[in-house]
């Protein structure tokens, strides 16, 4: 298990393209920073954000008492009560299109879906409905829906419990896909993702919800705005969510044998900031992309198109290496779950290997 | 209750609503003949009683989600015909500027959410838009319109039942009109009423003749009377039968002439300009007047949509439209949309 650093100071953009800035939305000091878990972060946000704003409400699954299948939402039914804190029945199409209904009227719904592998059950409420209406309806309407939804493996929950969907929604036209790698992101581009007009699909990975990261307070992460969390020479990893961390615990490893890294995390593959990650590719010339989620039509496969069909192929000084989950449904025993998706071994050899390369 | 073939202001208006609906969809379905209209439609020639019933019941901000056969649904809710039929002649002018046709025509300035491509759609939708309203206290009420295809989607099962567990104030409105494209209803249920769907969710449900505008009148407005006293959802079904087939390309092959025959002698249009005589409300000359209002205001509402220039094939102009770039509140725009 690797941890997630966070940099010194989060409201610092590292990267070109910039990285946070804090917005006066609620009280407490605009940045000022405390360390939370991953989890208590989502919490305190959605907390800021029910307080602030009359319009959000939240609802989905066992979020009241139980508190979400992950402890997310644990305390905010005490403290916001059942109007703005809604248990759901099992009813995945009705608790999205109800969100479509109320996002249309005006509010702002925050749906928990209680794992991502669930957003089937919801497919047409998202992609027909949430996705279509604004441009459909010739601008008439609007859907500032966000649905958070619980992705990744690593819980052996096997193949119903553990996928990374992301790719199925980066494309439908209409939606903004948002993947949260730390702490701070998952309040900085929640607060974002609640403040957009367009319905937006924040995976959170179930394995950050411990990790513990520095936080500032009001945090606001703006959609489309990548992060740049190392550079080196030898080359650039582009890495998505749980896999952000395993690519920077694989930076540290080859920064001790002499290989320096440079780790983009796009936080947001729709906008996805192709500026800063093209860029970044260019200045070292090799390409190292890495993603929980199957190969074949993965999202890491349009960064790899990208990087191609731009000037960046010029810069390119050897092939782009994929590394990506399996072509195969998550497997339950542990050592086989383990073996279906890349681990930080796995991307400091390919690293390596890349680094040498012609 | 109202008896609306007596007081001759609602009446003319009944009569004008579901004339406007029969000559707006009897002008589609001749322009789709003559090659000048493009794409696809649905019509729901021979149920605008039901359309007209259930807004009429209505208060003016209340709101509806319509569907893939939504044209007089959006007429009954008080939408502007030459702006439907531009976005129908694929025009900037049209409601959705030329990006969603017959099947996407939402005017959020008269309440009306939006029809839907797909069928049970705008089911979840409605329920939604009622815990919205719920939520902000605003006193009005959601009617989801729907068909009897879409009772056997579990998007209604699911959004009956969040509807009931919330008692949200929302009314569903089933149009059965006996087919889901060919598929007869007679063979899609075990039941003989769909509207006994209803107790399996603990609300009440009503089957009505869909024909006569004013027995769904009546039915809508106490299933909305209650629900805006905050005691949940009602399902109404409204029986009826389209005279047309199910789209442009339908050869009518799942049903017999005798049939269809049989269902336009209960044209529910002139059933109650029957009813206006009979009550003495309105004289034939008034009756006749009607007819030719909604003959008038279609043909104007033609001539101008077919004037103005066709949406701009301007890729970037589509690219833009995809995502909203600003928040805007609802009230903002309806003021854009007024």
């Amino acid at each position: 298990m690797t941890t997630i650093e966070t940099s010194e100071n989060p409201t610092d953009g590292p990267g070109p393209a910039g990285s946070a800035v804090a917005a006066p939305i609620s009280g407490g000091e605009a940045g000022e920073a405390r360390e939370l878990t991953y989890a208590e972060s989502v919490r305190e946000t959605l907390a800021d954000l029910l307080e602030t704003d009359e319009r959000v409400f939240i609802m989905g699954e066992d979020i009241g008492v139980y508190g979400g299948a992950f402890g997310v939402t644990t305390g905010l039914l005490e403290r916001f009560g059942r109007e703005r804190v809604r248990d759901t029945p099992i009813s995945e199409i009705a608790i999205v299109g109800a969100g479509v209904g109320a996002a249309i009227c005006g509010l702002r719904p925050v749906v928990e879906l209680q794992f991502s592998d669930f957003v089937t059950c919801a497919m047409d409420q998202i992609v027909n409905q949430a996705a279509k209406i604004h441009f459909m309806l010739g601008g008439a309407a609007q859907v500032p829906m966000v649905i958070r939804a619980p992705a990744g493996s690593g819980t052996g929950a096997a193949g119903q419990h553990s996928q990374s969907p992301e790719a199925w929604f980066a494309h439908v036209p209409g939606l903004k896909v948002v993947m949260p790698a730390t702490p701070a992101d998952a309040a900085g581009l929640l607060r974002a993702a609640v403040a957009d007009p367009n319905p937006v699909i924040v995976f959170e990975h179930k394995l950050l919800y411990k990790q513990k990261g520095e936080v500032p307070r009001n945090h606001f992460v703006p959609l489309g705005k990548a992060d740049v969390r190392r550079r080196g020479q030898a080359l650039t990893i582009v890495a998505t969510s749980v896999m952000v961390g395993k690519s920077l615990a694989a930076a540290d490893e080859l920064a001790a044998e002499g290989i320096e890294v440079t780790v983009v995390d796009p936080r947001t593959i729709t906008p996805l900031d192709d500026a800063t990650i093209l860029a970044e590719v260019a200045a070292t010339g090799r390409a190292l992309l890495v993603q929980e989620a199957p190969r074949t039509a993965g999202f890491v496969a349009e960064i790899a198109a990208r990087i191609t069909e731009s000037d960046t192929f010029h810069a390119l000084k050897a092939p782009i290496v994929r590394l990506c989950g399996l072509d195969a449904p998550m497997a339950y025993a542990p050592e086989l779950e383990k073996a279906s998706v890349p681990q930080v071994p796995d991307i400091v050899a390919a690293a390596r290997q890349l680094a040498k390369g012609a | 209750m109202r008896d609306l073939a007596k007081e001759p202001d609602v009446a003319r208006h009944a009569l004008e609503t579901m004339w406007t609906a029969r000559r707006f969809e009897e002008a589609v379905d001749q322009l789709f003949a003559r090659g000048l209209m493009h794409g696809t439609m649905h019509l729901s020639i021979g149920q605008e009683a039901s359309a007209t019933g259930t807004c009429m019941a209505l208060e003016p901000d209340d709101l509806i989600t319509s569907t893939h056969r939504g044209h007089s649904h959006c007429v009954a809710k008080g939408a502007d015909l030459t702006r439907m039929m531009a976005e129908l002649l694929a025009k900037d002018t049209g409601y959705c500027r030329g990006r969603g046709g017959s099947m996407h025509i939402a005017d959020v300035a008269t309440g009306n959410l939006g029809a839907n491509g797909i069928v049970g759609g705008g089911i979840p939708i409605a329920v939604g838009a009622a815990l919205a309203q719920k939520l902000t206290g605003s006193g009005k009420v959601v009617v989801s319109f729907f068909g009897d295809g879409a009772a056997n989607e579990g998007a209604f099962h699911e959004a009956a039942n969040l509807a009931a567990v919330w008692q949200l104030p929302v009314v569903f409105v089933c149009e059965n009109n006996h087919y889901g494209m060919s598929m007869a209803a007679d063979e899609a249920f075990a039941i003989e009423n769909i509207s006994t769907r209803a107790a399996a969710y603990g609300f009440p449900g009503v089957t009505v003749d869909g024909n006569d505008v004013q027995e769904v009148y009546e039915m809508v407005s106490t299933a909305v009377e209650r629900a805006r006293a905050g005691r949940g959802p009602t399902l109404v079904e409204n029986v009826t039968y389209r005279w047309k087939g199910h789209s442009k390309s339908d050869k009518n092959l799942y049903r017999t002439r005798e049939e269809i025959a049989a269902w336009q002698d209960r044209d529910p249009i002139v059933r109650f300009e029957e009813a206006v005589r009979a009550a003495g409300s309105l004289s034939d000359e008034e009756i006749q007047a009607a007819r030719k209002a909604a003959t008038d205001a279609l043909r104007d509402a033609i001539r101008t949509a077919n004037a103005a220039p066709p949406a701009p094939a301007d890729r970037d102009l589509l690219l833009d439209a995809v995502y909203a770039a600003e928040n805007r509140t609802a009230r903002d725009r309806m003021e854009v949309y007024a």
